[in-house]
């Protein structure tokens, strides 16, 4: 009975290996709520005749940021996401990584998905050293793990290519250095959904590199690495697959080369 | 015109999955909807699991706090002192509160730095969440981690001011005795107390950032209607016996007591201090008072707020980060 169970699970993954889904988004739609918008500040006089009044703040806005996108990815895949600025691919990304409420729809994933960003910032007034050990064992390393890995998180991100820099508090970094380490760390541990938000386009051309590299492990650690960019020539080395949206809704989704070319070209489908 | 105008559906299920829809396909898998809150018990391993992480950012912070300060470290033993050396200055030399009140000095120390813990958990446990969101956004880790961590930062902070305080009692003349080891009990249950309060205004706070405004004024109050700096017995003994009962069970009255008596229990006997006044009419120092069922109370409160603190911390796991 077991034995025969353990076959169909071995032949059903012989199949579908390249089919396994990782990320399962149903029609979903991405509405949130802006403080602080509209007529700047105000002042503290109109702040409190507003709680008079009981008038809805003007200064909450409403954005409907996703509406109604659909896909899946399946294990193993790199998928670009394009488009212009504000079109809503950053918070299709921190939807996926759950720090964003749909507001219809839904969004399915495996395990945990990491997102990194370029303004996610670690701890500042700490050391990089301290962001490198913190970081490791706030995603669930163990301390013996993280002595292991910890010379080649920072060997990885080349923090100390100019000088012991590790031992400087992270505030001291320049942007490009900071987020070098913070990909590193994050990328020291595998995942099973990693979404990327521009980190790589801050990073010197050897660091660009070596990332690439690091995406296409995590890749073949049965992986599924998200990567959003303004970058056209860094989403066609790293993705076969792209997803073009506009508006918030999905305008394309196919080959790498064919999603880009259309949108190099501004030819929707 | 073109061929390639019929681009392949990358998204739809092929082989044997065709024909899934979205749900179903998520279901077979047992894909999981994304930042969804995991159950309690799951959640406690979670965060047993990250011990370390807890550990380790509580010291690195605590480390963290004085770098840009010239004198450092130092200003982890010299804060308390010079807190304890103004309210000396106001209540003991100024308002004259040394008389009433046996050992007057220790008695205040204690007062400060163990309401302080109380406080200053309270006001980090307010910010941890709003003002870590960077690191909750970046990294995935059950966000009790950090109120928890922050409270334990204030029990550093607090182990450190006891060194201080050893001192001062000693020099005021009181002698080591077994009730020194009722310290470590009292601290415990205070702590656990602290981490539920931290716990309840974490939660608070990273929804409404007004109550940071608000916190210094209701902690004020606190303060001052729990008697740190002055005894307050002889106001309640003219209270109802209701009301009374109600007063000695506020939580920080109960800590404070706890330590005082166990630093110093000669001070709660009515035979050394009797009170009244000597032969020129001065008020004498008046023997302290432990209410009944104290380790009841302090128990109860421990328990309770950890428990309460904890769930509902817990009910709001996926909403941090957002927005």
């Amino acid at each position: 009975m077991a034995d025969a169970a353990l076959d169909t699970v071995k032949e059903a993954t012989a199949v579908d290996k390249s089919q396994v889904p990782t990320v399962v988004v149903d029609d979903v739609h991405i509405v949130y709520k802006v403080h602080g918008a509209g007529s700047g500040k105000g002042s503290a006089t109109s702040a409190l005749s507003r709680i008079i009044t009981r008038k809805k703040s003007p200064a909450i806005r409403e954005v409907h940021a996703v509406r109604g996108i659909s896909f899946t990815a399946y294990k193993g895949e790199a998928v670009g996401l394009i488009g212009s600025n504000g079109s809503g691919k950053s918070t299709m990304l921190a939807a996926i990584a759950g720090l964003l409420p749909t507001a219809k729809g839904g969004i399915y994933t495996q395990g945990q998905p990491s997102l990194l960003g370029v303004n996610a910032a670690l701890m500042n007034d700490l050391t990089g050293e301290r962001n490198v050990v913190l970081g490791c064992l706030a995603m669930g390393m163990s301390p013996a793990q993280v002595r292991a890995r910890y010379q080649d998180i920072v060997d990885f991100s080349g923090i100390n290519e100019k000088g012991d820099f590790i031992s400087l508090p992270m505030r001291t970094y320049s942007s490009g250095m900071g987020a070098r380490l913070r990909f590193s760390i994050a990328a020291a541990k595998t995942h099973d959904v990693l979404l990327i938000d521009e980190a790589l386009a801050t990073g010197d051309q050897g660091f660009q590199q070596r990332s690439k590299a690091r995406i296409n492990e995590l890749r073949k650690e049965a992986g599924t690495v998200f990567l959003v960019s303004h970058d056209n020539n860094a989403i066609r080395e790293t993705c076969e697959r792209t997803i073009w949206i506009e508006h918030g809704e999905l305008i394309m989704d196919g080959h790498t080369d064919e999603v880009v070319r259309r949108y190099e070209k501004g030819e929707r489908p | 015109m073109s061929t390639l105008s019929d681009p392949v559906n990358l998204s739809a299920p092929r082989g044997s999955d065709a024909g899934l829809t979205p749900k179903q396909l998520a279901d077979k898998y047992g894909l999981s909807v994304s930042g969804k809150r995991p159950s309690l018990p799951e959640y406690v391993r979670q965060l047993w699991a990250r011990r370390a992480f807890i550990s380790a950012f509580a010291t690195a912070r605590l480390v963290a706090q004085y770098t840009t300060a010239k004198l450092g470290q130092v200003w982890q033993v010299l804060t308390p002192l010079l807190n304890c050396a103004v309210f000396y200055l106001v209540f003991g030399l100024i308002m004259s509160n040394r008389d009433t009140v046996p050992n007057y000095i220790a008695w205040l120390c204690i007062g400060v730095f163990i309401f302080q813990f109380s406080q200053s958990a309270i006001q980090a446990g307010t910010r941890s969440i709003s003002d870590n969101l960077g690191l909750i956004r970046a990294l995935h880790f059950p966000r009790a981690s950090l109120p928890i961590a922050f409270t334990i930062i204030q029990l550093q902070q607090l182990l450190i001011s006891m060194v201080v305080l050893v001192v001062i009692v000693l020099v005021n003349g009181i002698t080591p005795g077994a009730t020194w080891l009722l310290i470590i009990p009292a601290l415990v249950l205070q702590s656990m107390f602290n981490t539920g309060l931290a716990l309840v205004m974490a939660r608070i706070g990273s929804k409404t950032s007004d109550i940071s405004q608000l916190m210094p004024f209701l902690l004020r109050t606190w303060m001052y209607v729990s008697g740190v700096m002055y005894s307050v017995s002889s106001f309640i003994e003219k209270w109802p016996p209701f009301w009374q009962t109600a007063y000695s069970w506020n939580p920080a009255v109960v800590y404070m007591d706890l330590i005082r008596y166990a630093f110093m229990p000669e001070s709660f006997d009515k035979t050394l201090y009797p009170g009244g006044v000597d032969a020129h009419g001065n008020a004498l120092p008046k023997a302290l008072i432990l209410p009944d069922h104290i380790w009841i109370m302090a128990t109860s409160w421990a328990v309770v707020a950890f428990a309460i603190g904890f769930v509902f911390f817990w009910k709001a796991e996926e909403e941090y980060g957002r927005g």
